[in-house]
């Protein structure tokens, strides 16, 4: 629920949130939101770099399964899933959700909502009911399905009550598609800053802010915007017109290190909550 | 599953639907980014089919550039050999680049400019596909990247030379294991950064909607023509027909006519082999359709090599063209239909009717295609020596002495 108001907030303060992970966005600044990969380098060392990044100022914590054919993500987060999949006995969905479950029990009543990166086949073979009970069972928030179009949702939100599914809007997206792309998505919508895949670039993408104004027309949920952010300037420039802001692969490259996460989380947390808006 | 997802024997061949299914398998998962070119895709495709200004241009390329129909040659000294009545080859190794690759090419291509694209990519794994999408840019002057494992550029030299003389730029993909597979997945991530001005020439039968039901017809001229020069000739309808099956475009386009067009009670027996690799009972194979299950893989959903957590699994053969972990979506619908039997060829059975046809007719098959002769005697045991059978020869063997050369073939 929104806690604070600001009279400079754009629409999505004015709602009531309707899901623990809507209300992550409505605390009258906007959210950062922190990627990282569940078992790189280790189980262990993800488990602490989660903890880290959630008591440094993470409004939401995205939480990537590692998985063999990552379609949509650059060199570090492929070869982050390469590194946690080479684990003993594999790293996949379930071992995603327990290391989940347990992040939200070491962090109790301050941890953030925990939304899942999951790659369709990866839900596909674990069947979507199981998937979404063991999802509702480790208090994971929503879910992410990258390679999933809103066409092709129907059986997954079937079984997906109790959890927000939230759909990429891209900048290729037409009108009819991202009203269908807002409809179907619940928690928040994600803009993909640009095309191409994950990972770090240089500059903000210019068409970021208009996609994220074309969102806002077709919906009153929170609008976050992801790919290619990888610095606290580039992170305060997207704050200051979107809800939200990802940051992935920067995270990433430092999640071997928990204190260096910690630290740069915390950089971003200044940059993105104190952005002018 | 639901059995009124498959077709009765007598109702019409009419898969996909307009979502691009067959039965439960194909549709379209993939990034946001790329289904507004997918649906742009879909409707210059559907708009070009009712275009015949496109469908002149393209025969006539299929005829003065391709060399098309290719030849329907009886094979008698190998029918002879492996004691079958007839044995009809279907000659696409006489095509231009040397295989049926061509065809899908020069239609994906044709598209390509009819969409104002001025650049084309493509994956490739044995480097046909890569060889007749880089000769087909350079007929059109399109610019074009060819994305291609690390291994197989290894495997396969003298066709990354060609694509290279060809004008086209070649991409390793070290991810993986550097074949096929890894080359898809580079292919489709470029094409994510580059989807506004780049076409992406997919080669096989696999991928999103559209791209199985273009490919398969573009390639759906193999069995039309096969199906008339057997009239012509006078030739009864034959007891089989035979052709390999990786992605499987040259499969479709030689079953598919059959499919549409031959009544259910006079249809031929056919069959895709598969690559069964050092075997079916190791680890080491492409096997998809015999030992796979369903997933989503590549932006569709078919049989799939796949792990516990549901990652792909690495192919093998030693054939580049069939090292692949998944399947087009019209084969695993044609599996659980019964109207399509698959099985398995290994590595060995493969080199093995490679040199018997080298030897019998003076001709050196890919070793793809070998895949799919080395069924033959498999079928000269089931149907008798009476019984005839048609085999797609989708590609020649010059790109292969090397690795046949290592397996020991010719002494």
């Amino acid at each position: 629920m929104a806690a604070e108001q600001d009279g400079a907030r754009g629409a999505a303060d004015a709602q009531p949130a309707r899901s623990p992970l809507e209300a992550a966005f409505r605390k009258g600044r906007p959210a950062l939101v922190v990627y990282l990969m569940a078992g790189y380098p280790d189980r262990s060392t993800s488990l602490d770099a989660l903890v880290a990044a959630a008591e440094a100022g993470a409004d939401v914590i995205e939480l990537g399964v590692p998985y063999g054919d990552p379609v949509a993500d650059g060199p570090v987060i492929a070869e982050a899933a390469r590194v946690a999949r080479s684990a003993d006995g594999g790293f996949g969905l379930a071992q995603t959700l327990e290391l989940a479950a347990e992040a939200r029990a070491a962090l109790g009543a301050a941890a953030p909502p925990i939304v899942v990166m999951c790659y369709l086949n990866a839900l596909m073979r674990m069947g979507f009911a199981q998937a979404a009970a063991q999802m509702r069972a480790a208090g994971v928030a929503g879910v992410i399905v990258p390679d999933m179009p809103v066409e092709a949702a129907r059986p997954w939100l079937a079984a997906a009550a109790g959890l927000d599914t939230i759909f990429l809007a891209a900048p290729t997206s037409t009108p009819e598609r991202l009203a269908a792309i807002a409809s179907a998505s619940s928690g928040f919508v994600y803009c993909v800053s640009t095309l191409g895949v994950t990972g770090e670039r240089e500059r903000l993408a210019e068409g970021a802010r208009a996609l994220v104004e074309r969102v806002r027309s077709v919906t009153d949920l929170p609008v976050a915007v992801g790919f290619g952010i990888s610095t606290p300037e580039q992170a305060a420039e997207a704050a200051a017109f979107a809800d939200g802001v990802i940051v992935g692969s920067a995270v990433v490259r430092r999640q071997a290190d928990p204190a260096a996460v910690r630290a740069f989380v915390a950089e971003l947390a200044q940059a993105v909550h104190g952005a002018r808006r | 599953m639901s059995g009124s997802l498959l077709p009765s024997a007598e109702e019409a061949y009419s898969s996909p639907d307009a979502q691009g299914f067959f039965g439960p398998y194909g549709g379209t998962f993939v990034p946001e980014t790329v289904m507004p070119a997918l649906e742009e895709l879909a409707r210059a495709f559907e708009a070009a089919q009712a275009d015949p200004a496109f469908q002149a241009e393209l025969d006539a390329l299929l005829a003065d550039y391709v060399g098309r129909p290719s030849p329907l040659y009886r094979a008698d000294r190998l029918a002879a050999e492996v004691g079958l009545g007839t044995v009809w080859l279907k000659r696409e190794d006489l095509n231009h680049t040397g295989a049926h690759k061509i065809n899908n090419t020069l239609g994906q291509c044709l598209l390509a400019k009819r969409m104002g694209k001025r650049r084309v990519i493509a994956e490739t794994g044995a480097g046909q596909h890569g060889v007749a999408t880089a000769t087909t840019a350079a007929l059109m002057g399109l610019e074009c990247a060819i994305f291609m494992g690390t291994e197989d550029i290894r495997r396969q030299a003298l066709n990354v030379y060609k694509m290279r003389l060809l004008g086209a730029e070649v991409v390793p993909v070290a991810e993986g294991t550097g074949t096929l597979a890894d080359a898809v997945t580079a292919a489709l991530r470029h094409w994510v950064e580059r989807v506004e001005d780049t076409f992406y020439v997919l080669g096989s039968a696999v991928g999103p909607h559209p791209y199985p039901l273009i490919v398969r017809h573009f390639q759906k001229v193999i069995g039309e023509e096969a199906l008339a020069q057997l009239r012509e000739k006078g030739a009864p309808m034959p007891d089989a027909v035979v052709a390999c099956v990786g992605g499987g475009s040259n499969a479709i386009g030689i079953f598919y006519p059959f499919l549409r067009d031959v009544p259910a009670g006079e249809r031929p027996l056919l069959i895709g082999a598969e690559a069964a690799g050092l075997g079916l009972e190791t680890d080491k194979h492409g096997a998809a359709l015999t030992k796979g299950t369903p997933g989503v893989l590549h932006g569709f959903y078919s049989y799939l090599l796949q792990d516990e957590a549901g990652n792909p699994k690495e192919a093998y053969s030693i054939s580049a063209g069939l090292d692949y972990p998944g399947v087009g979506p019209e084969h695993s619908y044609l599996k659980d239909a019964g109207l399509v039997r698959y099985e398995a060829v290994t590595d060995r059975e493969a080199l093995d009717a490679f040199a018997l046809l080298a030897r019998t007719e003076g001709i050196i098959p890919a070793i793809e295609s070998a895949h799919a002769l080395a069924m033959l005697p498999r079928l000269a045991a089931e149907l008798g020596p009476d019984a005839s059978v048609l085999v797609n020869v989708s590609g020649r063997g010059d790109k292969d002495m090397d690795i046949v050369r290592e397996a020991g073939l010719g002494g």
